[in-house]
């Protein structure tokens, strides 16, 4: 049996103040005007025969099957294209349409192959279904035709299996055009069109190249569009249609995609981006879609392991044993060296329930608040800076938000590749006609793709964020741009007067910083003038605003400009961190942080403190913990010695990675708790095995505060959830743990966090998903924060004082590195490595400018050795101008890149967030790995020869 | 721990908090900001080794917060 589809109202909901009443097989029905009869119909129950329609689409009106009548007017227009109109009577069913639609179907049908008991789209094909509906019972034309399926027809294309995870068999087109649709309105690539004319035509991708060859990203958006089994995931033609669905939440970026996964079994199927998804609907990127892959690969470890030196081999124990062993282990050390000699690190891609958890076992059995996550290297700096200014550590708004933006200001992100839902949404509102002002020191994707361009290209030397926000808001402020009323009315007044004194400044007009910047300052002028006369005005930033020495201040920087121009507190408008994993908001709720409590309320306030106290029954440390990059320092300086991990690859992801991994092996007791031996891994004592979102319950938080479920639809390979992990690690500490099941969790998180305080599970199910803050005030959750009033009271303004980093090119490290994302790839890609999305991005590559390249005799391909004061790497170049001369940038996905081992130990001021993104380099030709990756081969090599037999075959 | 290190932190604390027109409001959120978010073992550490850190060339706004914070413990 198939699964139960969603109804499809063929045409997308309109919006509208004006109703119009209308009466369809007579039955009245009352619909915003712009409504298609199609999609009136079916409010009213009446589903019409339809193949070129699909409600995540603008009607196109090509197929003819949808005719209806209407009274008084003569023919059968297409009611996916015609609009209601008051007092219209309808009919979508009477002997003439029935005749017509069988007549369009018998047409289609004599130029479609008759297989479909063995077709993969068999029970779930709306071409099939239209045969049904219309009664199609005879093709009199017979199907000896001119045709595209038969084998002997010159007509016929070989199927298009390039892509990894999608075919493409052009006998099966009906020329729909949903797929090209699609690719340009969902996902806004451009990489289809219709090839041919009339009977000839068939969709092709590119200049009728094979998929991949084409520019198509595979979001999968055309396959999900498409009715029939042309475009077909290749799961489900190796697996066979699912026989049930689980609605869950994407566990790759902070965009949180809801999806529908489709299972078989305990095996999934296919994945499918849900429609009512709050953050999605219904679009998805290429990781969430098809990079699933990895939960079951071969190199899981799903059994316990423990080792009393990194140079023993690993031996198999049972869960208790290896439990028991960690809790002796990590108080043998507290019993040696104090309370705060352990700690731990939560996963930003574990859930808020076992998030939450570790940091209560930190802060509650460990007895100190030596907890962190790694937004520390992401996201902390907005935390800090949001906190400061706004008063809240998070977005101010949702992502459909930006569809009522008139500019939008993109800082320091790569939306089309590090969140790409997000991405296509805001390609969809710029089509429509915002303008879009991009700060980033490479020509991202957005500055000019088809249908799209950047008004503003800020193309500033990495490192000088703050010079340029300072030029801008020296515009606006000496030009009389600000919102004066806006500023009287919710900010605090000296604050302001502080911060537009300090910005008027000479030094800080866009004419003084030029020489620091390298932006024009006419540029600078412009965009400033069109930020803040935008109307709504929206700003989006990510690590390439954070992740700096001065990560804190640039954030800050941001707020101050959203709240002298006006632009906080309504639709439209905001300041939006783009986060990065997709439960960093979550995790930092949840209390990760060392001096924050969940909720971030501070550990020095003794009302927060006394709630958890009563609540877990211990003393609570008032003092603030270490942070990562701390309990590194801490380590090798030997009072920090035991750590738990949870889900986190610190050695690969962290800077400067000769410091961690002495840091590391410094340690008595590294607990690892993950799916794969990843780097981390092979520094440690204890390895745990982790469950992926498939198999575990849960919420994860997205990057505008939505709370999403996470839905078991398999049981975990190692045997336990990480929250049951958790748990148990606990008990086995002595501090007894009892959830049932994170449902129990959630409901301890509300009763002691005021934000969450209405969440619940039951909620979640009733409402999909909810945007904290929700609590009495705001029963429902809360879509866009500070509206009448900052959450602080008054928004303060922060002085944000230009202080060029200490990474300065000189002689010998002449060039710029800065670092960043693909979009096929996640991050250290533990698992995006681990599926075939590798076929995009096999092997990360230094961009270099073509001046750069010629003067050090570099030629695209060739192997390019990369210096830095903390150390050296090698990987092969590419040429290209996206980076501007003086700056070079690669990709960190890859360990063996050792992109990390160059990247230093410089960090933000407030927060000790790394400065990925400004790295002072020389770049050389060489012949030979560097020494360090010829180490880390030899290391790692050895390390997998520690593996029980069994586990090593897959590593 | 690595007394460079926490003195190099702490002069970009204070490099921050140095735009304050009012040097005592900024003497104090200096202070204020290591106490906050600076584990115990590294204020000690700076606390016990100011003249060290003095010499590493901690900046004087920075080592005037920091004696506030000695006065405290
Ligand atoms: S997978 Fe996405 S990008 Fe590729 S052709 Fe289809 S819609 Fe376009
Ligand atoms: S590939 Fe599918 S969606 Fe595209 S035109 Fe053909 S049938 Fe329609
Ligand atoms: S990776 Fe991000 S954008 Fe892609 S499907 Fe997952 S949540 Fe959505
Ligand atoms: S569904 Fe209306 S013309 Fe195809």
């Amino acid at each position: 049996m198939s699964l139960p589809r969603e109804t499809d109202f063929g045409t997308p909901a309109r919006e509208s103040d004006k109703l119009v009443t209308l009466s369809i097989d007579g039955i009245e029905v009352s619909v915003p005007a712009g409504t298609s009869l199609m999609r009136a119909a079916q409010e009213a129950g009446t589903a019409i025969p339809k193949l070129c329609a699909t409600d995540s689409l603008e009607p196109f009106g090509s197929c003819r099957l949808c005719l209806v009548e209407i009274e008084g007017r003569r023919g059968y227009p297409a009611s996916c294209t015609t609009l209601a109109e008051p007092g219209m009577q309808v009919r979508t069913q009477t002997p003439k349409l029935a005749e017509l639609r069988r007549g369009v179907m018998e047409l289609y049908i004599s130029d479609h192959p008759l297989d479909c008991l063995t077709c993969s789209a068999n029970g779930n094909c709306e071409l099939q279904d239209m045969a049904g509906v219309v009664g199609l019972r005879e093709v009199r034309y017979g199907m000896d035709g001119k045709n595209h399926f038969d084998c002997h027809s010159s007509l016929r294309q070989p199927k298009d299996e390039s892509n990894p995870y999608f075919t493409y068999d052009a006998s099966k087109c009906i020329v729909c055009n949903r797929c090209v649709r699609a690719c340009e309105e969902t996902q806004g690539t451009f990489a289809l069109t219709i090839a041919g004319r009339g009977f000839d035509s068939r969709v092709s991708p590119g200049e009728s190249q094979p998929f991949m060859e084409s520019e198509c990203v595979s979001c999968g958006a055309c396959v999900q569009a498409c009715p029939t089994a042309t475009l077909m995931e290749k799961t489900v033609i190796e697996l066979g249609q699912a026989e049930k669905s689980v609605i869950t939440t994407c566990a790759y970026c902070g965009v949180g995609c809801s999806f529908k996964a489709e299972v078989k079994g305990a095996q999934v199927v296919r994945m499918v981006p849900h429609k009512d998804g709050g953050a999605n609907h219904g679009h998805s990127c290429v990781k969430g879609r098809f990079a699933w892959g990895y939960a079951t690969h071969k190199d899981r470890i799903t059994s316990p392991m423990i080792r009393n030196r990194i140079d023993e081999p690993w031996r198999e124990v049972s869960w208790d044993e290896a439990l028991n062993h960690a809790a002796a282990e990590l108080r043998r050390i507290q019993g040696e060296h104090g309370r705060s000699s352990i700690g731990g690190i939560t996963s930003s891609r574990c859930t808020n329930e076992e998030t939450y958890l570790v940091q209560k076992l930190v802060r509650a059995v460990f007895g100190n608040n030596n907890v962190d996550t790694c937004a520390r290297v992401c996201h902390s700096p907005t935390g800090y800076g949001l906190k400061q200014t706004l008063g809240e550590s998070a977005g101010t708004q949702t992502f459909d938000s930006v569809m009522k933006a008139d500019v939008v200001m993109v800082i320091g992100a790569n939306p089309t590749d590090g969140h790409p839902v997000f991405g296509s949404q805001l390609k969809r509102r710029l089509r429509e006609g915002a303008r879009l002002i991009v700060i980033d020191p490479r020509s991202i994707d957005l500055v000019r793709s088809p249908h799209v361009e950047a008004s503003y290209h800020l193309k500033l030397m990495p490192g000088t964020n703050v010079a340029v926000v300072n030029a801008l808001a020296h515009v606006i402020v000496t030009e009389g741009l600000v919102s004066e009323a806006f500023v009287r009315e919710r900010c605090e007044w000296p604050s302001f007067e502080m911060w537009r004194d300090f910005v008027s400044r000479p030094e800080n007009s866009p004419e003084a910083v030029e020489v620091v910047t390298g932006v024009p300052a006419d540029a600078v002028r412009g965009a400033a003038r069109l930020y803040a006369k935008a109307g709504n005005g929206a700003i989006y930033y990510g690590l390439g605003v954070t992740e700096h020495s001065q990560g804190s201040t640039m954030v800050m920087g941001i707020a101050n400009l959203a709240m002298a121009t006006g632009n906080v507190g309504r639709l439209g408008v905001g300041v939006n961190p783009l986060r990065g994993q997709n439960n960093v908001q979550g995790s930092c709720d949840m209390g990760s942080f060392p001096h924050e409590l969940p909720g971030y309320r501070h550990v020095s306030d003794a009302i927060a403190r006394g709630l958890f106290e009563d609540e877990w029954g211990v003393t609570l440390d008032p003092e603030p913990g270490l942070r990562i990059p701390n309990m590194f320092e801490a380590a090798l300086d030997g009072s920090y010695r035991g750590i738990y991990i949870e889900g986190e690859d610190i050695v690969q992801s962290d800077p400067n990675t000769q410091h961690v991994e002495a840091a590391l092996r410094a340690m008595e007791c590294v607990i690892v708790q993950d799916l794969f031996l990843n780097e981390t891994a092979k520094f440690a004592h204890v390895f745990l095995p982790g469950s992926s979102f498939l198999e575990k319950d849960g919420t994860f938080t997205n990057a505008e505060r939505r709370i999403s479920r996470v839905r078991k639809v398999m049981p975990p390979l190692g045997g336990k959830a990480d929250w049951e992990v958790t748990q148990a690690l606990a008990n086995a500490l002595g501090h007894p743990m009892n959830y049932r099941d994170p449902a129990e969790i959630m409901d301890e998180i509300a009763r002691l966090t005021p934000t969450f305080q209405g969440v619940s599970y039951a909620k979640l199910e009733r409402l999909g998903s909810i945007q904290w803050p929700c609590n009495d005030a705001a029963p429902e959750g809360t879509p866009t924060m500070h509206i009448d009033e900052f959450v602080r009271g008054k928004g303060r303004f922060m002085p944000t004082q230009y202080v060029p980093t200490d990474e300065k090119v000189n002689a010998r490290y002449p060039l710029i590195l800065t670092t960043g994302r693909i979009l096929s790839q996640y991050n250290v890609g533990a698992q995006t490595r681990r599926t075939a999305n590798s076929m995009w991005h096999g092997e990360d590559r230094l961009e270099i400018h073509p001046h750069d390249a010629e003067s050090r005799g570099i030629r695209e391909g060739d192997w390019v050795g990369i210096a830095s004061r903390a150390g050296d790497t090698v990987l092969r170049a590419t040429i290209t101008e996206r980076v501007q001369p003086g700056v070079v940038y690669t990709t960190f996905h890859f360990p063996e890149s050792g992109a990390n081992v160059i990247t230093t130990d410089n960090s933000d001021w407030a927060t000790n967030c790394p400065e990925y993104k400004v790295t002072a380099v020389q770049v050389l030709p060489v012949t030979q790995p560097s020494e360090w990756q010829q180490r880390h081969r030899r290391f790692s090599t050895k390390q997998v020869s520690l593996l029980p037999k069994h586990e090593k075959a897959g590593v | 721990m690595d007394i460079p290190h926490l003195v190099k932190m702490a002069n970009q604390i204070g490099e921050f908090f140095s735009a304050y027109p009012d040097a005592e409001l900024a003497r104090q959120e200096i202070a204020g900001h290591l106490q906050r978010f600076w584990d115990p073992r590294m204020r000690n550490a700076i606390c016990e080794n100011l003249a060290q850190a003095e010499a590493e060339g901690l900046s004087p706004l920075v080592a005037a917060a920091v004696r506030t914070l000695a006065h405290q413990a």
